[in-house]
């Protein structure tokens, strides 16, 4: 079981305390409707799914609710980092 | 000596007796004795059947990695306990454990004939025989190979034991209490850290157990880390497994070799958070591979000697050795030295050191060197072995009852392999050793790799002049897998260790291959001509040895399964007879029978009264969410499909929530109670769903928008009173809200008290009669539902269920998110397209209701489906076709999602999904059943009141 640092606790914290929640930096577009159908397809179904560093989102749904955005290794499992929702890519 | 038992030596107390019984006979034995060194000082060499051939099987090893001596203990109803090795079960006062695999008995197995057919069982045998014709797969393949195969029988009874479960946190955690583990915790004696030292043995000393040289300095050392403050001893204890971060699973045995277990848990499961980890596991003794390797008496070279020393047991009175490497004469020594006679010892090497030549020659021990075993002769028991020169020419018949194989030392790199530290390959061992960590871990002692156990030749097989093919030397002795199965395995043309391992099944075994991988690696690699870096290598997975479901599950069983939610009104049910179903995880009222009324009777009773006086319903598990704050409108404007800004304070509106990618997700009536406060409901099961995706999207999406979300499912009791006297009945009861139908119209919201109570009282109703749901503080909830249904009884209340609510629910068309839609339903398919505020500029899931799949003709649309026999009620997920005369398969149009008995209209009522169902109204379809198909026609999807004239009263 990892521990995941939450970058609003300031704290690492068992896995079991947070959910997953998909690739990071897929913004949601102010205006939908100005997306053409492919790109409200990419928005909504196509990710990049990399075999190394992936930019992902948690929440820490059991301790403060907040989600926050990591960087994890998909070969080794290895968190990189851990940032706040709102911050840029890392 | 009596029997094996030497008259000196050993750990055991020889002061205690202890009687135990194996296959219904009594033996004794000693405290300290495992079930393994207790029967051999016993003379018994036979153990098990093999699993494929049912070969006779005795004692490999000593310790955890025994692949042979399976039993199965019984301790009584429920304490049944298979596939234990025998070296590891520690006897007690009137143990009773039996052998395995065998039928009718352990010395005549029926089985025993796959072993004459062996020729005929080669590897991917079951693969490629039992696959055709597919028919005779379940009714003759499948039962007959249940029958032969397997390990031991399943406990059939439920387990009474209960177990314990544990975390720790501790800034070095050994794992493996030999020498260099117990050097390790010696180290940090004293410091400020948290030392944690587990071993799965009964005491700490590992391989020095074994060595009573080194027994003074394990006295002092253990006395000394159990005065240290700061170390934790766990022996009889597992780490099966290594996880990210360096948490370990371990399982603590707790009452398994007590001859009155007691009332405590019988294992513990520990989960330990470690700062640093070090690795003492040690290594293990590789066997060698040739003809007759598995006969009972044909052991490790090292398990012996653990018998020998540590049990005061000889494992046979004239005992031979075949070694590759040094440190077999070592203990080829020790049993000299004991008084057992060494009958010979044979070494594949043509030189070797010239003290171990001279030691030997000077206990008389007769040497043959660059000689091999060819052949082993005997069935139950070693009676002598056949050895020849250089693998040619003639063999040599020495005779002895037992034979040690000393093949070299596989270091235990199990739990390092869990870590997923890299490993390095070792030509002159002949094996894998750590690496480079991935986490913050250290291997000492023999799994490192290093150790001074001496010199040895690493062998794929020994010599032999006799035809491979017609040979069966193990490599697996678990599974039955011969150096011929690899060899077939590499000539089919698999190539990777990985693919070998499993169409052999090598090293699939409940041992994990610890004395089979390296050997099998060997051979491979042997016969693809190859370096074994290029064959690759298997990855070990948890658990490293067995372990019981009961420790896994610990606590995690019955009543403590899952949390079981109850409402305020919980208690009241169970005492008026309600009978419970699960939602979620809530346990429900699903109808409260009369006597011993059937739940029908009971449903229908419950519709009636709603229908023409008036119900009552704990509604208290609705999901309830609190919004609120200067943007809260604006927030659910996006959030939900239909407009929310121009609701006005003291109005519900019934809200739609699709995900992004337009389908349905969640429902429910939501009021505004103030012009920056919502009372939002959400469904049972989508409470904590539904709360996550609005926090969502407010924290990253909209993170601008002034709202917050509070969970409120749980602090609000629900009562609904539905039915036209509903009005009468409450009205006694609540104070500072005006009933009438022109101040309180249905869908609006007013706050006052009843009982006394404050209350959010809500005129809704999803029965589609005038109807309350009375929300107040859960703690009141029980004292407000009674008084309700006291006041209720001159009008005739009746408490109804979940069955009666869908029942009601359905006769009105008002559908049940997760029921009647699936995850692929969006409003318009759902006849919700009025819910969906055609001029809001967006809301979550609205471009994807423009996608063209979506707006494509022939969707599946939800409709009402009336069958020919108003009294046949359909199966709820059956399938819809069109033509029931089509051939099989069938193209299917649709299913059902809702189906009753409906008591207000005399007849059955069904909602499903149709393909293009709207534009079939009238339209007859069929409902194919075994034997026949059932004729319904698409209809609207409200039965009952469908100008809704019941709401405005
Ligand atoms: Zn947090």
């Amino acid at each position: 079981m990892m521990l995941i640092h939450c970058p609003y606790c300031g704290e690492r914290r068992p896995e079991i305390e947070f959910a997953y929640a998909g690739e990071a930096h897929v913004a949601r577009p102010v205006d939908p409707s100005a997306y053409t159908d492919e790109e409200w397809e990419r928005f909504l179904f196509i990710r990049a799914n990399p075999r190394g560093r992936h930019n992902e989102r948690w929440r820490h749904i059991h301790g403060c609710g907040r989600f926050f955005n990591a960087v994890r290794d998909t070969v080794t499992d290895k968190f990189e980092t851990t940032y706040k929702a709102g911050e840029p890519r890392k | 000596m009596t029997g094996f038992r030497l008259q000196l030596g050993g750990r055991v107390d020889r002061s205690r007796t202890v009687t135990f019984s194996f296959d219904g006979v009594r033996y004794q034995g000693f405290a300290g004795d495992t079930l393994a060194s207790a029967l051999l000082a016993n003379g018994v060499s036979l153990f098990g059947r093999s699993f494929k051939y049912h070969r006779p099987r005795g004692l490999l090893a000593a310790g955890s990695e025994e692949p042979n001596a399976l039993v199965s203990v019984t301790r009584g109803p429920g304490r049944f306990t298979p596939n234990l090795r025998a070296t590891g079960v520690e006897i007690y006062e009137g143990l009773e454990a039996v052998s395995q695999n065998r039928w009718p008995s352990l010395k005549t197995d029926l089985g025993a004939v796959n072993d004459r057919l062996g020729m005929f069982l080669p590897a991917g045998f079951y693969n490629k025989t039992f696959m055709w014709p597919r028919s005779f797969w379940d009714k003759l393949y499948e039962p007959a190979i249940r029958k032969m195969a397997g390990l031991g029988d399943a406990p059939t009874e439920e387990d009474p034991d209960h177990y314990a479960a544990t975390y720790a946190h501790c800034d070095l955690l050994i794992v493996g209490a030999g020498p260099a583990g117990i050097e390790a915790a010696l180290e940090a004696c004293g410091t400020d850290k948290r030392v944690v030292l587990i071993d799965e043995q009964d005491e700490l000393g590992g391989g020095a157990l074994s060595d009573p040289a080194q027994w003074a300095w394990l006295a002092d050392s253990v006395a000394r880390l159990e005065q240290a403050g700061n170390v934790t001893l766990l022996t009889r204890t597992t780490a099966f497994g290594y996880y990210h971060d360096n948490f370990i699973g371990a399982v603590e045995r707790l009452t398994d070799h007590m001859t009155q277990p007691g009332e405590g848990a019988r294992e513990k499961l520990w989960r330990i958070r470690a700062g640093e980890v070090v690795l003492a596991q040690g290594a293990i003794e590789r066997p060698l591979v040739f003809a007759g390797n598995d006969v009972p008496g044909v052991m490790l070279a090292s398990a012996a000697r653990t018998y020998l020393h540590r049990h005061g047991v000889a494992v046979g009175k004239s005992v031979a050795l075949m070694a590759a490497h040094d440190s077999g004469w070592h203990d080829a020594f020790a049993h000299a030295r004991a008084g057992v006679k060494v009958a010979a010892i044979i070494d594949v090497r043509s030189e070797v050191d010239g003290a171990l030549r001279v030691e030997a020659a000077a206990l008389g021990i007769t040497v043959h060197l660059g000689s091999s075993v060819i052949g082993v002769n005997g069935r139950h028991r070693v009676n002598g072995i056949e050895v020849c020169v250089g693998g040619r020419g003639a063999a040599t018949r020495i005779a002895c009852d037992t034979l040690l194989m000393a093949g070299g030392w596989t270091p235990s790199v199990h739990l390092w392999s869990h870590s997923k530290g890299s490993l390095a390959w070792r030509d002159d061992i002949g094996a894998y050793v750590p690496d480079k960590p991935n986490e913050n871990v250290r291997c000492v002692g023999a799994c490192s790799g290093k150790w001074d156990f001496g010199k040895g030749q690493v062998i794929d097989m020994l010599p032999t002049p006799r035809s491979p093919a017609r040979i069966k030397a193990f490599v697996d002795f678990q599974n039955d897998v011969t150096a011929k199965d690899i060899k077939l395995a590499v000539r089919e043309g698999f190539r990777s260790i990985e693919h070998i391992k499993r169409y052999t099944t090598n090293g699939m075994a409940t041992d994990q291959g610890k004395t089979s991988n390296l050997n099998g690696l060997q051979i491979a690699s042997q016969a693809l001509g190859r370096p074994v870096v290029d064959v690759g290598l298997t990855t070990f997975r948890p658990p490293y040895t067995p372990q019981t479901f009961g420790a896994l599950a610990g606590h995690a069983k019955d009543a403590l399964f899952q949390p079981l939610r109850k409402s305020p009104i919980d208690g009241w049910a169970e005492a008026n007879g309600a009978v419970f179903e699960l939602v979620a995880q809530w346990r429900r009222a699903r109808y409260f029978p009369r006597g011993r009324e059937s739940m029908l009777a009971a449903v229908n009773r419950e519709c009636r009264a709603v229908r023409s006086a008036v119900g009552m319903f704990d509604a208290s598990t609705l999901g309830k969410i609190e919004v609120v704050g200067p943007d809260a409108a604006e927030f659910l404007n996006r959030m939900y499909t239909n407009p929310w800004k121009g609701l006005e304070p003291g109005r519900c509106r019934y809200g739609l929530l699709l995900k992004e990618d337009g389908f349905i997700t969640d429902d429910g009536v939501s009021a505004r109670l103030a012009p920056d406060r919502f009372h939002l409901t959400t469904t049972t099961g989508g409470a904590a769903r539904v709360l996550n995706m609005m926090e969502d999207y407010l924290q990253t999406e909209w993170p601008d928008l002034n709202v917050w979300l509070t969970s409120t499912t749980e602090q609000w009791a629900v009562i609904a009173v539905q039915g036209p006297l509903a009005r009468g009945v409450i009205a006694p009861l609540v104070e500072g809200i005006d009933l009438s139908p022109d101040a309180f119209p249905h869908m609006a919201v007013r706050e006052g008290t009843i009982c006394g109570v404050p209350t959010r009282l809500f005129r809704v109703s999803f029965t589609g009669e005038l109807g309350f749901e009375i929300n107040v503080p859960a703690a009141y909830g029980r004292a407000v539902w009674e008084a309700i249904h006291a006041a209720g009884k001159p009008f005739g209340i009746v408490p109804y269920g979940t069955e009666a609510m869908h029942v009601l629910r359905a006769e009105k068309g008002f559908i049940i998110v997760g029921q009647d839609t699936d995850g692929t339903v969006t409003p318009d398919d759902a006849g919700l397209g009025w819910a969906v505020g055609k001029k809001k500029p967006d809301f979550v899931g609205k471009r994807s209701l423009a996608r063209p799949d979506i707006v494509a003709a022939g969707r599946k649309q939800l409709v009402g489906l009336l069958t020919d026999d108003p009294a046949e009620v359909l199966e709820e997920g059956a399938q819809i076709v069109a033509d029931p005369n089509q051939a099989v398969p069938m193209t299917m149009i649709g299913h059902v999602t809702s189906s009753y008995w409906s008591e207000a209209l005399g007849r059955s009522i069904a909602l499903a999904v149709v393909a293009g169902g709207r534009g079939r109204m009238g339209e007859a379809l069929f409902v194919p059943m075994p034997g026949r198909a059932i004729r319904a026609t698409v209809s609207g999807m409200v039965f009952h009141d469908a100008e809704g004239a019941r709401l405005n009263v």
